[in-house]
Order: structure tokens, then C-alpha cells, then sequence
């Protein structure tokens, strides 16, 4: 994962009359877009195997020219040159891999015609729905309709008729009529998903996409085929019909449902998130990421949201909160613990191992959570950022799922007073004569069974309503952002902790922004050293994890991702029932 | 914008902001050419006033006795020309089909950023289940509307036109927002060359055979 690959075998193609040496076997597609050239396809997808079945990416090729008896290069007095062959008839340039010499033209008139009678024919039977049509606006064939094709049509027959509202599964509704046979979302499920559920029935012109008999798409990676669906034929039923893509922007962040930490992009519209899509990282997650993680923008409006600060149960303003918490932490600063949580972000999980620091060392503890790795992109760690509470401090050793330490602490009466970031103590094996005996600061987003009884609450910030990173199983630190503002009254996290912080120490604290917190953070975590908020790139940063590569991590096998074998990794305990698969959100 | 100035003016805003606003260079910096006219007496017939008077009444007889051009509004409405833009309005197809699918471009290419569209669904087991989609919600906020009418232009389904309607009242902000039942209220019925979504509906059912 982190080792650098082999330099690649270099060689020169010529694409348009440049000259551009690529890594042998480049897809020739890949290679015109170095140069910026568009080829346009929509069957080929960098991540799948090569089908070659639209026919849309057809260019001239040729290959330099050999003497048969001699195998001598033919050389064109002229240019001075190797002469070219050019075969007469055009090639498909998804199945062709670069070549020494290999030479293409995307734009001769040849090239021209052919697009425009490949995206004619594609047309004939296309539906004109595009009113209607969800991926209006994100479509491949109206793009390369208005790109390369005619611009009117010649079809005056009857257009097929195909079934428009087929559910294949329970999150994708496939309409036929726009389906171009491109095969994507087929080879997907066999290839990525490996589950082989969709097929062609069917010939000709009536060639349907449909489910094997019996069968459903309804694996934890059928939006995908959404996604790679170059037309309108497979959309989202949680999607259908919400907003047109045109309006929504787009904000880069991350998938909290486990310790991969696949890139995602939230499309956010006015203050509200309609949808979340993988973002491509060849390195995490290539251009996938699970259904389960795409419905978690939906907690941000949630009926239930936390709202309203609170102390003792009743409303208050968030000064008077925090001042409430800062009174308690004084009182109590003998007898405080903490419970922080694996889907803080890097930076809250450092202010917080300050705020233990602070306090006097007290006992800082996460709550683990571990539920079943699917192999590819949802690990066994259903926190996404347990190393980060490593990297920073604010744990030592790999958290159980549950806080027996604490319990006994609470038990001896060497704890009176936890605060906690999100985790429910509950659930986290805590009694509730153990609560009782407890007053209990929560800082959150959403009530937990313990939110009732809880002294002071203070509704904090989703991750989508904040900047921040994780730091995933390959210690791959990685950032989010804010795609949409929080509740009026909820505050960052990173406010929050500055706030008690300087509340207690009665000291000023950085400012409570993610580049304030990097710069403290780069200072005083050795890891960490010289790495700014700005400098951490899209795509993420590998840090140097060798410092933690005996803890007893349970993550398996997911894409990108081999486990490092510890020793260690054989005592992992038994998965328990707690996080069992992402919906326990 | 000093260069187009002439030079007197400049030299005169010199003056101003140089010489402490002082009569007394005036006289020295006025241009030569400057010519001074003495006041003519008025003859007998102008201090009488009449032709004034006279003059004066020829012009209010003229029109005591010509055809009225004004209008009686709102009794009366002066006629609307052909491509007039007036109020936007959602319309009906003639089977009583409600033709916006809720695309939203006529949101998308709104100027003033008038209209708000809340997309729906159709009821999947009604007549027009094949159209698939309509607004569940539309409105449009005529205190922001330009009548440009860009939204009757862009719209892909003929829904959305500026019919004759000119002037609208109201007593709050709020009854200028138009929403869906008002603006099918304002808009009825107009008469449909393509039927397109019936054409679609008729193929469906009569399937393909193969």
C-alpha cells in the first residue's frame, strides 16, 4: 500500500500528431486524456474490464512500418521518419493498450462520421425523457449527443417501447428504454461487487438489462451501478426525482460507516444535502463506496437532531451551557473521566486528550466498535478514526467495546463526572445505577439513552457540517469538509472543546479552526511534524503508523488493504454484537 | 473624463478649487465671445396679455371638442398584443393533463431567481403514471419576477407561459408568491399540437411485439 511501484516501462505513442510516452500498456483512451484529448466512450471505465461494445471511442490507428523480409523499419524519405501504416478501417481505442510507435487520429472526418453514426444509432431507440430524466445534466449521451452527434434526428419510425419502472433491488429502479447496452453495471457486479446478478436478455434492439431470475440487486454496492451508469437507465430510488444535479455543489469528505475511509462527495443544494457519491482515490476506495454509507447524510435533518442546549433538562443558551459544563468540570476535575469516540475527527480527538490533559490525565477512553469487514470497502472497525485517537494520544492501546475500566472506576467511586463526545455509555456496557451515580456532560448530535439524564448537552456539529480528517486503516490521513451549515444553536466540536478548555485553564486557547488546531497538532505529535491543514492533499496523506503496528486492529482484507500480521492479531478478540453492520448509526 | 471636457471647463474647475471661490478672476478667464443682451420693452399689446390668454384658450377648446383618447381602467382594458408578457402562468393540457413535469430549467434559467420548484412524483396507479413526474410544489415570487420570460422560452413541455394578465394586487408579501393552485388557476387550458405524453402513453400500451 505504501510502498512506491516499480518504474513503469516507458514508451511513445503518438496521439494527433504529438508525441507522449506513457507506461506500456496504457489504455489508449487514458493516454489521449493525458494530452487532453477527449475520446469519447461510454462503455470503457478505468476500473472495469474492457467490453468494447458502444463502439463510441473508434479513432484511426496505425503502427509503425516493417520490411516483412527484412523486419527492417520502413523509413519515409519525406519526413525523414518511420513510415506508418494506417489501417484502413477505424479501431476501438478502449481495447487498444499503448505500443512502442502506436500512432492514432481522434479527428479526421472519418473519426467525425463515425461518432456521429455511432451516436445515431444509439439514439433511435432513446427515449426523449430527458425532462424527466434524473441524469439530465451528468448524462454521457446527452454530452456527447451535443458533442458529436448530428444535432437532428432521421428517425421518423415508432421508438421501441421498454419497461420504464423496474425495481431491480431495493435502492435501484432501472428504466429500460435508456439503457445503451453498455454492459457497465453488469461487469461491475461480477467484477467489483462479485456478486452475478445482472444480465442481458433478449436480442437486438430488445435487449433488456434485467435481474437473473429469482434473483435482486440488493448487495451493499448496487448504487454503484448508478453511478457508472453513463445514461439515466439505473437510478437511485432514494434519489429519484429529488433535484436536478445542475444546482447541487459539491463538497469532498469522507465515509464515517468504517475504518476505510472511502472518499465521498456530498451535492448539497441551499443547506441540504440531497446525496452522497464516491469520489474517485485510486489508493482507498478507486470510484466505489457502499449503498449503506450513502444514506447517512440523512441524520443531518433528522426529526431527532439535537438542537437545543441543555442543562439539567432544560433549555438554555449555549454560554450558559458551557459555563454549566466548565462549573462542573472545576467541581469535579478530581473525579472526571472522558469518553471521546472514533468518529471524532483527528482534531477534536486532539483538543480532547488537551482537555484530559488538563484536567489532570484523567482516564480517557473510545468506545470500539466492531461488526463484520465485507472484504472490500466496509471494514471490521466500524469507527472511522481509531488510529487518529491513537496518533494523537488520546488512547494508548486499541479500545474494547466496552468501558469496563470505567465501570469499575465508577463503581470504586474514583468517577463521578464523564464527559462524553457522541458515545452512549449505555451501550457501552455502562449499568444504570453506574449512570446514576454519574453527572454526565454530553456533547452530540443526536439523544442517546443517556441524553435524559445527562447534566449539561451540548448539540454539536455532523460531519457534514464540518471541517475536519480522519485517519483510516492504512493510516491514510484524510480530510472533510462542510457541505451545509448546522442547527442555529449547535456548535463545532472544535468551539465546544476551545471553549471548555479555556473555560477551565482560564488560559486563551487556539482558535477554533481546523488550521489553528493543525498548527498545535504538528507541533506536539511527532508524526504529525510539518503537516499543515492546507497541506493535506484530496486524495489524503499516509502517515508513518509503524508506532502502533503491534495493536491488535481487527480490520481483514478490503480493497487497498492487507493487514499487516501481528502477532498480536491472533489474542483480537471475538467480534462482539456491538456496531453490527452500518445502519447502527 | 477630463479629456472630454472642454478647455474652458477645465479651466473654470481650476478656478473653482484653486482661487477660493473669488468673483474676482472671473471676468479675466471668461471666454472672449461672451455676449451681453439688454432686455427689449414689452409693446401694448403684450401688456394687455390677450394673445396669451387667446392662444392659451385656442388650445383647451381644441381639445373640449376632440375624441377622447383616455380609458375608463379598470371598466375598461385596452387590448393585449400577440407575444405579450405578462403574468407566468401554469397551464393544462386539453384532456386537463397538468403539462410541467418539474424539470426545473425555467428555475435553472430564471434571472431574478423567482420560481422554487419542489419535484415529485406521479401517483403510479393514476392516468398519467407514464408522465412519471410533476411538481409537488411550484412557486413563484412575482415580487422578484421580471416578465422576462425566459421560463416560457426554456420550458422543454410547454407548460409554463406569460399570458395577458398585467396587474396583480395584494395585501402581504405572501400574495405575491404565487403556488401551484394559483398558478393553474391563472393559467387554465390552452390548446395542444403535440400530445406528446399520450403518443408515449398509446405506445406503451400497445407494446412491442417481437
Amino acid at each position: 500500500m505504501s510502498q512506491t511501484p516499480p518504474k513503469p516501462d516507458l514508451v511513445t505513442v503518438n496521439i494527433d500528431g504529438r508525441d507522449i510516452a506513457v507506461p506500456k500498456g496504457t489504455n489508449m483512451i487514458e493516454a489521449a486524456a493525458l494530452l487532453g484529448i477527449d475520446v469519447p466512450h461510454f462503455c470503457y471505465h478505468p476500473k472495469l474490464t474492457v467490453s468494447g461494445n458502444c463502439r463510441m471511442c473508434l479513432v484511426e490507428m496505425g503502427l509503425p512500418a516493417v520490411d516483412p523480409a527484412t523486419k527492417q523499419p520502413v523509413m519515409d524519405p519525406a519526413t525523414g521518419k518511420q513510415r506508418v501504416n494506417w489501417m484502413p478501417k477505424p479501431q476501438i481505442a478502449c481495447f487498444t493498450n499503448a505500443t512502442p510507435g502506436l500512432h492514432i487520429r481522434t479527428t479526421t472526418p472519418q473519426i467525425k462520421e463515425c461518432r456521429e453514426g455511432v451516436m445515431e444509432f444509439l439514439l433511435v431507440n432513446h427515449p426523449l425523457d430527458c425532462p424527466i430524466c434524473d441524469q439530465a445534466g451528468e448524462c454521457k449521451l446527452q454530452e456527447q449527443a451535443a458533442d458529436y452527434g448530428r444535432g437532428a434526428s432521421r428517425f421518423i419510425e415508432p421508438k421501441n417501447v421498454k419497461p420504464k419502472r423496474t425495481e431491480l433491488g431495493p435502492r435501484v429502479t432501472l428504466d429500460d428504454e435508456r439503457c445503451i447496452l453498455c454492459s457497465r453495471c453488469i461487469r461491475f457486479t461480477k467484477e467489483i461487487a462479485k456478486e452475478d446478478v445482472l444480465g442481458f436478455v433478449d436480442r437486438g434492439s430488445y435487449s433488456t438489462l434485467t435481474c437473473y431470475p429469482g434473483r435482486e440487486l440488493n448487495h451493499n454496492y448496487s448504487l454503484n451501478t448508478v453511478d457508472i451508469c453513463p445514461v439515466g437507465a439505473l437510478t437511485s430510488t432514494d434519489f429519484r426525482f429529488k433535484m436536478r444535479v445542475w444546482f447541487l455543489k459539491t463538497t469532498p469528505s469522507i465515509d464515517t460507516e468504517s475504518s476505510v475511509g472511502a472518499n465521498t462527495e456530498l451535492w448539497a443544494r441551499e443547506g441540504v444535502i440531497y446525496r452522497i457519491t464516491p469520489r474517485r482515490n485510486d489508493e482507498v476506495n478507486d470510484t466505489w463506496m457502499a449503498d449503506s454509507g450513502r444514506l447517512l447524510y440523512k441524520k443531518v435533518a433528522a426529526d431527532n437532531r439535537l438542537k437545543q442546549p441543555l442543562v439539567d433538562g432544560q433549555p438554555v443558551t449555549g454560554e450558559q451551557a458551557l459555563a454549566a459544563a466548565v462549573e462542573l468540570l472545576q467541581s469535579q476535575r478530581s473525579y472526571a473521566a472522558i469518553v471521546g469516540s472514533g468518529r471524532q475527527s483527528v482534531e477534536e480527538q486532539f483538543l480532547t486528550h488537551q482537555l484530559a490533559l488538563a484536567l489532570g490525565s484523567v482516564p480517557a477512553d473510545i468506545v470500539g466498535r466492531v461488526g463484520q469487514g465485507d472484504g472490500l470497502l466496509v471494514s471490521a472497525d466500524r469507527n472511522p478514526n481509531v488510529r487518529g485517537a491513537l496518533v494523537t494520544g488520546l488512547i494508548k492501546a486499541y479500545p474494547p467495546t466496552e468501558l469496563t475500566e470505567l465501570a469499575a472506576a465508577i463503581d470504586d467511586g474514583a468517577v463521578k463526572m464523564v464527559i462524553t463526545f457522541g458515545e452512549d455509555l449505555l451501550k457501552a456496557g455502562l449499568t444504570t445505577e453506574q449512570l446514576a451515580k454519574l453527572s454526565l456532560i454530553e456533547v452530540g448530535t443526536h439523544p442517546l439513552s443517556t441524553t435524559a439524564a445527562a447534566k449539561v448537552v451540548l448539540p454539536a456539529l455532523t460531519v457534514f457540517e464540518k471541517n475536519g480528517s480522519f485517519i483510516n486503516q492504512q493510516f491514510r490521513l484524510q480530510k472533510f469538509h462542510a457541505a451545509v451549515p448546522g442547527p442555529a444553536q449547535a456548535r463545532d466540536d472544535l468551539a465546544i472543546l476551545t471553549a471548555l478548555l479555556t473555560g477551565f485553564t482560564g488560559t486563551a486557547q487556539p482558535a477554533a479552526t481546523v488550521e489553528a488546531v493543525w498548527a498545535e497538532l504538528a507541533k506536539q505529535v511527532p508524526v504529525l511534524a510539518g503537516v499543515t491543514w492546507a497541506s493535506i492533499p484530496a486524495t489524503g496523506r499516509l502517515i508513518d503508523g509503524a508506532a502502533w503496528a503491534s495493536q491488535p486492529f481487527v480490520e481483514g482484507e478490503t480493497l487497498h488493504y492487507k493487514p499487516v500480521p501481528a502477532p498480536a492479531r491472533a489474542k483480537a478478540e471475538p467480534t462482539s454484537d456491538k456496531g453490527q453492520g452500518p445502519s447502527d448509526k | 473624463m477630463l479629456a472630454r471636457q472642454s478647455p474652458c471647463a477645465i479651466r473654470y474647475q481650476r478656478v473653482h478649487f484653486c482661487l477660493l471661490h473669488s468673483d474676482f478672476f472671473l471676468p479675466f478667464l471668461m471666454p472672449a465671445t461672451v455676449k451681453v443682451l439688454e432686455r427689449r420693452p414689452l409693446s401694448f399689446l403684450q401688456r394687455t396679455y390677450l394673445p396669451g390668454v387667446l392662444a392659451g384658450m385656442r388650445t383647451t377648446l381644441r381639445h373640449m371638442v376632440a375624441p377622447k383618447i383616455t380609458m375608463e381602467y379598470p371598466e375598461q382594458r385596452p387590448p393585449i398584443p400577440a407575444g405579450y408578457r405578462g403574468v407566468p402562468t401554469l397551464v393544462k393540457d386539453p384532456h386537463g393533463r397538468e403539462k410541467c413535469v418539474s424539470c426545473q430549467l425555467c428555475e435553472f434559467v430564471c434571472p431574478p431567481k423567482a420560481i422554487r420548484i419542489a419535484p415529485g412524483a406521479v401517483d403510479a396507479s393514476g392516468p398519467n403514471a407514464h408522465v412519471e413526474k410533476a411538481p409537488k410544489e411550484f412557486e413563484i415570487d412575482m415580487l422578484r419576477c421580471i416578465y422576462c420570460g425566459l421560463c416560457q422560452e426554456v420550458c422543454p413541455e410547454e407548460a409554463i407561459w406569460l399570458q395577458n394578465l398585467y396587474s396583480l394586487s395584494g395585501r402581504t408579501r405572501s400574495d405575491f408568491v404565487h403556488n401551484k393552485a394559483k398558478l393553474y388557476e391563472l393559467g387554465g387550458t390552452l390548446p395542444d399540437t403535440h400530445f406528446k405524453w399520450d403518443k408515449k402513453k398509446a405506445a406503451e400500451e400497445a407494446g412491442n411485439a417481437h
